[in-house]
């Protein structure tokens, strides 16, 4: 039976496709609507940054903008970025999303890996130690205390290592390369004579590439959005992320106005509440970017977490 | 796949014996044979070891060691003398969190803020995930899901200041000041969570329902059920054991509940109800350097999230018939 229906839905809506009662039909309408609206309520706070961002100073301030750029200017953009502490952050957050993923992925399979090992001794304890550390931490001082006595307060290893592996992560690159390397592999490659370095580099990793995208992804937006690890570990200005570049802008109202006269200190604060907007779309840029593959490989990464939590 | 035997795996002697009391030789074995298991695994996995030694080194110093390093709740501490070093005060530092005002208010916020986030945040995506269900795939669907999905990628600190643009009375389109309003606070700080988050968390229910059986839909639709109907007796029901692992593990992380957010949202006004355990551990911690102190809040934080989360895998159990773990 499924087989017949399955043939009917495959013939096309035109040719098959029976006419829904009106009850039905005026439910996929209220259905329809309310997506709609669920849209415009996501997009409309969006729309109006990015409208705001591409209006003139005076329009802005006098709060004519609503969902189109009113007297178009790229003026706010301009000065975004020559702003200095706004590159600086760029540059170090860029530093710190390459290098943190690189070293977040790396230590992720190197823990993940045996962990997926059916014969490897110790496994499950290892694994509940991990979890454990996902249901019970060891809190924000205690944490400060480690980084304190390691040296790395106010170094760009404060931002890449206390945060280097996340379990959950751990969970989902444990559950893939448990399901989908076959245990035949392992035994054709160890009668090959080839060592478990070398079966991990040239036979599982090169079949993992979906993996590795996935933990790629989420570490780098990690490191691009997060503030919290350079708002307790740094101090020095130029090691700043943009995230925390932005909080003190945008947040605390701490742009260096460095103006003479007044004429000009007014047009500065004029042109602030423009940056504002600017600055907004000019940090989600990037991520929005690689947003097209996120969608497809994240909704990859979430389910295998969420199949075996 | 019908080629492949089963290869003869070793069976550990002491499990081959008929069942009676455990005696002393049987354990000895079996502890034997567990030896001899872990010999074999590091000679053929010594590589793999040498591996994971390295992550594990992370978990011990990052994960491990902080746990130790909570004695100092129990302690005066001194950074001269160090954790071990600093002086005993048994429980003073709990004495005076419990004796303090402060700390009803802020056990209050948390619960009440967490409390209300678990709410809030529940039903708006099964909503998005059932509606997204019934329409076609086509242009718009794919639309609402890129569009519903996409916040969930902008930082915390982005979405705080769009939030601020937006409700300030200057720039944006409201003329009270919302932020300014302890009563707003955490309205602003759910809803604005759930604008974030709401497309996100629907990803999970649209996987369980793509997870039911469409014959069950079909005879459904032979029988004249409406689509209304098929949602409350086929959709719903397939999407209750997510929905309840997804409300529980909400529960379970009451007080694990954000920092970032609300330490971006505060401000003088409105610390009345924004100020919660983790922005109190940190002002504390790091700012007033009072350390043993924010640890013991701290400490107190983790135990009752940890025996809410036991609490919680409890009731999972009792309700879907597996726990969160294991």
């Amino acid at each position: 039976m499924s087989l017949f229906t399955s043939k009917l839905l495959r013939n096309g809506p035109s040719a098959t496709r029976v006419r829904e009662p009106l009850g039905d039909r005026i439910f996929l309408l209220v259905v329809k609507l309310m997506l709609t609206v669920m849209l415009l309520v996501v997009l409309a706070p969006l729309v109006f940054i990015v409208a705001n961002s591409f209006s003139s100073a005076e329009a802005v301030n006098a709060g004519r903008v609503k969902f189109w750029p009113v007297e178009f200017s790229l003026h706010a953009y301009e000065v975004a970025l020559s702003n200095s502490q706004v590159l600086q952050g760029y540059y170090n957050s860029l530093i710190y999303a390459v290098a943190g993923t690189l070293i977040s992925v790396t230590l992720t399979v190197a823990i993940a890996y045996p962990l997926s090992r059916k014969t490897f001794f110790g496994r499950n304890v290892i694994m509940t130690a991990l979890i454990f550390t996902m249901l019970f931490s060891g809190g924000l001082i205690p944490t400060y205390m480690v980084v304190q006595n390691l040296g790395m307060l106010n170094t760009r290893w404060a931002l890449l290592i206390p945060g280097a592996i996340g379990v959950w992560q751990v969970i989902i690159a444990r559950t893939f390369f448990a399901n989908s390397i076959p245990d035949e592999l392992f035994e054709a490659a160890s009668l090959d004579g080839a060592s478990e370095i070398r079966v991990l580099r040239s036979v599982v990793l090169p079949l993992s590439k979906p993996l590795l995208a996935v933990l790629a992804l989420m570490y780098t937006i990690y490191q691009w959005n997060t503030y919290f690890d350079a708002l307790v570990y740094l101090k020095d200005p130029d090691l700043f992320p943009l995230q925390i570049v932005l909080r003190n802008m945008l947040i605390l109202n701490s742009t260096r106005p460095g103006a003479e006269d007044l004429a000009q200190q007014l047009e500065q604060m004029q042109l602030v509440s423009v940056l504002r907007y600017a600055l907004i779309v000019v940090s989600s840029l990037p991520v929005l970017l690689i947003y097209p593959f996120i969608a497809r490989h994240f909704t990859k990464g979430v389910m295998v977490g969420a199949v075996k939590g | 796949m019908a080629t492949t035997t089963p290869h003869p795996t070793p069976v550990p002697s002491a499990d081959r014996r008929p069942a009676r009391s455990p005696h002393r030789s049987d354990m000895e074995l079996a502890r034997r044979s567990r030896w001899a298991q872990a010999q074999l695994s590091w000679r053929r996995h010594w590589q793999l070891y040498l591996l994971a030694s390295v992550p594990l080194a992370y978990f011990v110093i990052f994960k491990y060691v902080p746990m130790a390093f909570n004695v100092i709740a129990f302690k005066d501490y001194s950074p001269v003398l160090g954790p071990w070093g600093s002086e005993w005060v048994g429980l003073r530092n709990f004495e005076l969190l419990f004796g303090n005002p402060v700390f009803l208010t802020l056990l209050e916020n948390t619960v009440i803020l967490a409390g209300y986030l678990v709410l809030a945040s529940f039903p708006i995506p099964i909503l998005l995930a059932l509606a997204l269900n019934e329409i076609r795939n086509g242009w718009f669907k794919r639309t609402v899901q890129m569009v519903t999905y996409a916040p969930y990628f902008i930082s915390t600190v982005v979405v705080v200041s769009m939030t601020i643009l937006l409700l300030s009375p200057r720039s944006g389109i409201v003329s009270t000041n919302f932020l300014g309003e302890p009563d707003y606070f955490r309205h602003i700080y759910v809803w604005s969570d759930v604008w974030q988050t709401a497309g996100y968390s629907a990803v999970i229910y649209m996987a369980a329902l793509a997870g039911i059986d469409p014959v069950l839909h079909e005879s459904a639709k032979i029988d004249g059920a409406s689509r209304l109907q098929r949602i409350r007796h086929i959709d719903l029901p397939g999407l209750l054991p997510t929905a309840v692992i997804v409300l529980i593990l909400g529960v379970g992380n009451t007080m694990a509940i954000g920092f970032e957010k609300a330490y971006l949202l505060q401000n003088d006004l409105n610390l009345a109800q924004s100020e919660i355990i983790p922005t109190y551990v940190y002002k504390t911690g790091l700012i007033n350097a009072d350390f043993s102190m924010a640890t013991a809040v701290g400490l107190f934080n983790s135990v009752v999230n940890l025996c809410l989360l036991l609490v919680v895998n409890f009731a999972a159990k009792k309700v879907t018939g597996k726990g969160l773990w294991r």
